[in-house]
């Protein structure tokens, strides 16, 4: 099943969603956060709480904003420290943690040495990431990788152990991706919480502890139901970059990275996003974890078909911020729904139309497809034939990351047996229509054609648009998911700050060089 | 209704009247086989079911056993005697409304929204107050006769009720959505008790909407209105308008 689009058009649609994205990332280049400098901090060695409970890095970042030394970068700051007092940066930020001293109190050591301790540092940074990378990419090779679509599912108890039950269970059935939803507004905290956690509100606390219980959970399954389990968090909120970064050190293969859905639809300050989405990216690009993009969310709120070309728009943007931060495509989820009201005419053509639209603008990517959400009822029969067609659209048209539709969706978070039916529900439709894509050829100028083709175009239109008033102004105006957001407003917009003259961050310039991007 | 009906021992109707069939799912976690049957079975029994079919079990991974039941209740009820908490809504189109609004008050209903607490989800808010709607039922921001801030997901009581406070709320409009542990109770509660410490709960309309919420657990929780699932932007319109017309 192929889709005729006007390749001149595609061209121009990358091309303006480059120029957009060029000039934001200007604005990130001359900035970085206080989340970027924890996530140094992290990676630099630093973990743990200190009496009061809170996370060191937050301490020893806090320390140094609040001495006026920010604007230097925190790996100066660490490094520095490590110098002055002979510590480890653990054994730093834990002194710092008690109040012993305050790193910008600390004499200036001998500039040559404190350069060197930077080095030291980021060289077992990168290290301990690529060995963690390097061990996935050999378990999947050996392990092998499932047949896409691959089935996604989600775990929400609020306790990591039941977590690792239903997990347990899911991929038993026949998951090969395992998500673990986040306790509801997670992504609002300024910090990562410490520790494994067993209570939680609609998910599990995403912090390093569960990530690597869920992770040594999978990889004793895996092996049994012999393929692959990937594991999947979410880097959305105030903590993305440091979300990467313990995804990367724990393992992770996926992570929900979207370079705008927190400013939409977390309300959180939109030059944090820009900035905090680049290095989380960085990480992932580096660390072979894929990103999965949120443009689903978009026709939850707006219109699913008057309003798919801001679905094209966003893809096309979030592959240009994605391709900034040198990442290979096959590490693109780009995001897409199924969420047209099922009383619609022909409500099924639109869903292929856009869903291979997708696929098609994408080659190399692998596409997330997100099931209904919307107009799913309480009637559980009706919402079970719902997610049969979306399975059916999904396998039609060649999608890679498929995250199953629950019967029981908007009523409570999955049950046992939900997430089985689910998963059975997709393995007959994938296997039953096996070759059913490939054996189609679309109507010349037929209803699925033409919608594609104006869908694009109407993205292009857009993205002129966007381009002429700039991507900022354009989310100011209520362009994605009929949602505006002010430059100024936000959370987390006193976490922004222009890096000075002598700001320093090897760890990001390495991976940067390392990736081909940046200066 | 039918003929013949006993409502004084009302059951469900599966093929026939009163034949009492249901049916039912669920998960045991013991492994497959007779002893997981019959340990189904006597379980449906345990309540007051007889007629006991599992039409299917099967393994569905690490020890949990899935099966799917039909069985006959053996209970019946009183329909004669139920008696429900509704809320009572006349319909009125949005014409009506807005006249209806200006003529006796003179002015725009502030309505202020939210998702409380931990909720992240504004399907259902959106959908009553958003231009748009609900299948074509338009929201409340397309009324002239209401003046709509729909403050989003997961606004802390505190927060919402000091944005009440700041606006001049005439109704606050909570949705629950998805909820675990029963925790949109708790936050529910939290909003009623806040809205009574400050002195502010007699002099707004409260509502609560969400697919888990009836008027009685509303009532209950010291709200003025439920709306379950399904329910239509035109209906809360309705109340609102009726309620405040009458209160002024």
């Amino acid at each position: 099943m192929r889709l005729e689009l006007d390749g001149e058009m595609i061209e121009r649609a990358r091309k303006l969603a480059k120029e957009v994205t060029d000039e934001v990332q200007k604005f990130i280049g001359l900035r970085s956060t206080d989340s970027v400098e924890r996530t140094v901090a992290r990676l630099f060695g630093i973990d743990g709480v200190n009496s009061e409970g809170a996370p060191l890095p937050n301490v020893v970042v806090d320390d140094v904003k609040a001495g006026g030394g920010l604007k230097r970068g925190i790996s100066y700051w660490i490094a520095n420290g490590c110098v002055a007092k002979n510590l480890d940066p653990q054994k730093l930020a834990e002194a710092v943690g008690r109040k012993e001293f305050s790193l910008v109190k600390l004499p200036p050591q001998n500039e040559d040495l404190v350069a060197e301790k930077m080095d030291e540092l980021t060289a077992k940074a990168i290290e301990k990431i690529e060995s963690v990378r390097d061990k996935r990419d050999k378990m999947l090779e050996e392990l092998g990788d499932p047949k896409k679509p691959y089935i996604y599912v989600i775990v929400a108890t609020g306790n990591i152990y039941e977590d690792v039950i239903q997990a347990r269970a899911a991929v038993r059935e026949g998951a090969d991706i395992i998500a673990v939803i986040r306790s509801t507004a997670q992504s609002l905290l300024d910090f990562i919480p410490y520790g494994l956690t067993t209570e939680g509100y609609g998910g599990t606390y995403a912090t390093q502890a569960n990530f690597k219980i869920m992770r040594e959970a999978l990889d004793d399954i895996a092996p049994k139901v012999g393929r692959y389990v990937r594991l999947t968090n979410y880097a959305s909120g105030l903590c993305m970059p440091e979300i990467s970064a313990i995804a990367a050190l724990e393992g992770l293969d996926m992570l929900l990275n979207d370079s705008m859905y927190g400013i939409l639809f977390r309300n959180i300050n939109m030059m944090r996003t820009f900035v905090d989405q680049y290095t989380s990216r960085l990480i992932c690009a580096f660390s072979h974890i894929t990103i999965n993009t949120g443009e689903d969310n978009y026709i939850k709120t707006s219109d699913p078909i008057e309003r798919a070309h801001t679905v094209t728009t966003s893809q096309l943007i979030n592959e240009q911020f994605a391709l900034k931060a040198g990442m290979d495509p096959k590490y693109m989820g780009i995001g897409h729904a199924f969420e047209i009201d099922p009383d619609v005419e022909n409500g099924f053509l639109y869903e292929i139309s856009h869903a291979l639209l997708t696929r098609t603008l994408f080659p190399y990517a692998t596409p997330k497809y997100m099931p209904p959400t919307r107009y799913m009822t309480g009637n559980i029969f009706k919402g079970y034939a719902q997610n049969t067609l979306y399975n059916l659209v999904s396998i039609m048209t060649d999608q890679s990351i498929h995250l199953l539709g629950m019967l029981t969706e908007a009523i409570h978070t999955p049950l046992v047996q939900d997430r089985y039916l689910a998963i059975s529900n997709a393995k007959y439709v994938f296997n039953n229509a096996a070759s059913l894509g490939s054996e189609i050829e679309l109507k010349k100028d037929g209803f699925i054609q033409r919608e594609a083709q104006k869908v694009l175009e109407n993205a292009v239109s857009l993205l002129e648009h966007v381009k002429e008033v700039g991507l900022m102004t354009a989310i100011e105006e209520g362009t994605f998911a009929d949602i505006s957001r002010r430059m100024d407003e936000g959370k987390g917009a006193d976490g922004v700050f222009i890096k000075s003259e002598d700001y320093s961050n090897p760890f990001i310039e390495e991976i940067e060089r390392v990736l081909g991007v940046g200066r | 209704m039918i003929h013949n009906i006993d409502l004084e021992h009302l059951r469900p109707y599966g093929d026939q009247l009163n034949d009492g069939v249901i049916q039912l799912s669920f998960t045991l976690p013991v492994p497959q086989g007779a002893k997981a049957r019959e340990a189904a079975k006597k379980l449906i029994e345990s309540m007051g079911f007889s007629d006991v079919q599992i039409v299917h079990s099967e393994d569905i991974g690490e020890d949990f056993t899935f099966f799917v039941i039909y069985a006959k209740t053996t209970g019946y009820v009183n329909y004669k005697e139920i008696k429900t908490l509704e809320v009572e809504v006349p319909k009125m189109g949005m014409e009506e409304i807005n006249e209806k609004v200006f003529k006796y008050l003179k002015r725009q209903i502030v309505v202020v929204g939210a998702t409380i607490g931990s909720d992240a989800h504004t399907v259902g808010l959106d959908s009553i107050l958003n231009m748009k709607g609900y299948h074509g039922d338009s929201g409340l921001e397309r009324y002239k006769a209401f003046k709509v801030y729909n403050l989003g997901s997961q606004i802390p009581p505190v927060e919402l009720v000091r944005k009440a406070r700041e606006y001049k709320a005439d109704v606050i409009l909570v949705s629950q959505i998805v909820t675990q542990r029963d925790i949109h109770i708790k936050q529910l509660t939290e909003l009623a008790d806040i809205l009574d410490a400050e002195k502010l709960r007699d002099k707004v309309l409260l509502i609560v909407g969400g697919p888990r919420i009836t008027h009685e657990l509303a009532v209950e929780l010291g709200y003025d209105a439920g709306f379950g699932a399904g329910t239509m932007p035109s209906e809360v319109a309705s109340y609102i308008v009726e309620k405040m017309v009458k209160i002024s």
